[in-house]
């Protein structure tokens, strides 16, 4: 059975292919601190399940030391130049886009044996024998990649370490970031642990009268915002507000569809998001980019859409999530 | 209430601009020191979680792929996709930004476009030369700065379409916390209705934006 076990092979041999680069490539002055830090994700994605909690737990310490002390740089391996990019977009032309959207278009393919009305054909029974269901999009994305990859070995015949040099280029633009969001999700579990669900969700119900299904939904949405605005990232804002609302009050009380509650309750995170300054990587760096006088320029520029598509979202869940 | 400590060092850590991992660990142990667990209880819970959470950090196998490309001319190709589209008021290239920006980001590629790949080079300097055409004094930073927003609203409400990005994962990773099985399709599928939606308040701004630079 493909599931989690194939996924977390490819990423660990990508990962562990990311240091080894990273420890050869001198022209990055903390070579070894990126090294470090994508040797630790490899072996959290190889090894993880058999460190123990406590020894993912110093896993992520070291990740954190790493990062949290700047010991992380960025390599300078040897690319294209831009005129060697320009001459090569308009030789290949479109068809450059083809390989990119094998991706989704696999993972989309791939996919659909797993859904109604395919999925109680014997097309479902025989792919659900061979892949978890549970995991049918990502063994699919994955698979889309790997055809992509070697797509891509075929048509533009680049050395062998080429195509993980220009993907440790791009991983080490996002750093330490790549593992903010899985970081976030961890520290929501904490929060699950500590309850700070229970005390934010029980500020929240304060707010929200008996039997009004709408006030419910509006508290739910506006406090997905408000939280995000606080954590400057709806990744963290969404477990606690899931937990302290969404699911005892809309999906456990209302018997709200819990995909439609989670998805939209999200995109009302979202909004908050356009309006803080805590979300620095969407609106204080476009900002010092475009060397703009006002920082909180691009901010001024998002509340007039953040706001209206706000009370869009809370009008969407209660239309469409309590059928 | 001595547990929302947590969240107070989450801001304060943010204010005093410290690395945000770090901030994340000191929230957790501040969390955990206030709801009385032991620090090792509280490492191995958040490593834990963080084991089982590994497929929110499964996207970055695309970018060997992506890197590739882009080697080979990708971002150049699909800026001179962009820059054949004439007929140029500063509303018509925005809206047409933002659809590009939705469209990319719902089929995954959230990092062929952004702040510094597209905006910045591209997208802003376009803006600004088809604003002041209109008539849009010289100097101001709000044309600029909504080219940039532009480019946020258009990512957050196109990239929760497609199926694998990190928060369709994280909503599938608490949901079964919870004992609820979702695919990630179910979750992609009902973020379409909020996407409709931005590009009908963000295109109506810009729109009127139009309207009011012909009316000076």
């Amino acid at each position: 059975m493909i599931g989690y076990g194939f996924l977390y092979a490819v990423a660990g041999a990508m990962f562990a292919a990311f240091a080894l680069l990273s420890a050869a490539d001198r022209g990055n002055p903390r070579r070894w601190g990126n090294a470090g830090f994508y040797a630790l994700i490899s072996l959290s994605f190889i090894a993880g399940d058999r460190l123990g909690d406590l020894g993912n737990g110093v896993l992520v310490l070291g990740l954190v030391a790493i990062a949290g002390t700047g010991l992380m740089g960025r390599g300078a391996g040897p690319t294209t130049s831009a005129a060697q990019r320009r001459a090569e977009a308009s030789r290949r032309g479109d068809r450059l886009f083809l390989p990119a959207l094998v991706i989704p278009v696999v993972a989309l393919l791939g996919s659909l044996p797993f859904l109604p009305p395919f999925k109680q054909s014997a097309l479902g029974h025989a792919a659900a024998a061979l892949v978890d269901p549970k995991q049918a999009t990502l063994v699919a994305l994955t698979c889309g990649v790997l055809l992509a990859l070697a797509i891509g070995y075929a048509w533009l015949r680049p050395r062998l370490a080429t195509p993980f040099a220009e993907g440790l280029r791009l991983m080490d633009g996002v750093g330490w970031a790549a593992i903010l969001p899985q970081m976030l999700a961890s520290l929501g579990a904490v929060f699950l642990l500590a309850q700070v669900g229970d005390v934010v969700g029980g500020i929240a119900r304060l707010a929200i009268p008996d039997g009004s299904l709408i006030a419910a939904v509006a508290v739910y949405a506006l406090g997905m915002a408000a939280f995000t605005m606080v954590m400057g990232n709806a990744f963290a804002a969404f477990p606690v507000m899931f937990a302290g609302v969404g699911m005892p009050i809309l999906v456990r009380h209302y018997h709200g569809d819990p995909a439609v509650i989670a998805a939209i309750g999200m995109l009302a995170g979202f909004c908050g998001t356009l309006i803080t300054p805590m979300a620095a990587n969407f609106n204080l760096v476009p900002a010092a980019l475009l060397d703009l006088k006002d920082k909180s320029a691009v901010i001024r520029a998002q509340i007039p859409t953040a706001l209206p598509l706000l009370a869009a979202n809370i009008l969407l869940l209660y239309l469409l999530g309590f059928r | 209430m001595l547990v929302l400590l947590g969240i107070a060092v989450i801001v304060i850590g943010f204010v005093l601009r410290l690395n945000p991992l770090l901030v994340i660990a000191a929230s957790a142990l501040v969390t955990g020191w206030a709801s009385g667990h032991a620090p090792l209880e509280i490492l191995a819970a958040f490593g834990k979680a963080f084991n089982t959470n590994r497929f929110v950090t499964l996207i970055y196998i695309v970018l060997p792929v992506i890197g590739l490309l882009e080697r080979h001319g990708l971002q150049e190709r699909a800026r001179a996709l962009i820059a054949s589209i004439r007929g140029a008021t500063v509303g018509r290239l925005l809206i047409l930004y933002l659809l590009f920006r939705q469209l990319t980001a719902a089929i995954g590629l959230t990092s062929i476009a952004g702040p510094a790949q597209s905006v910045r080079p591209l997208v802003a300097p376009m803006a600004v030369a088809a604003a002041e055409k209109q008539g849009e004094p010289e100097g101001g930073d709000r044309i600029a700065a909504l080219a940039a927003a532009t480019d946020n609203v258009g990512l957050f409400f196109g990239e929760d379409i497609f199926l694998a990005i990190g928060s369709i994962l994280l909503m599938k990773g608490v949901l079964e916390t919870y004992g609820i099985a979702v695919q990630p399709l179910d979750l992609s599928l009902w973020a379409i209705p909020t996407a409709i939606a931005a590009f009908l308040i963000h295109g109506f701004r810009l729109w009127r934006l139009d309207r009011a630079l012909a009316r000076r």
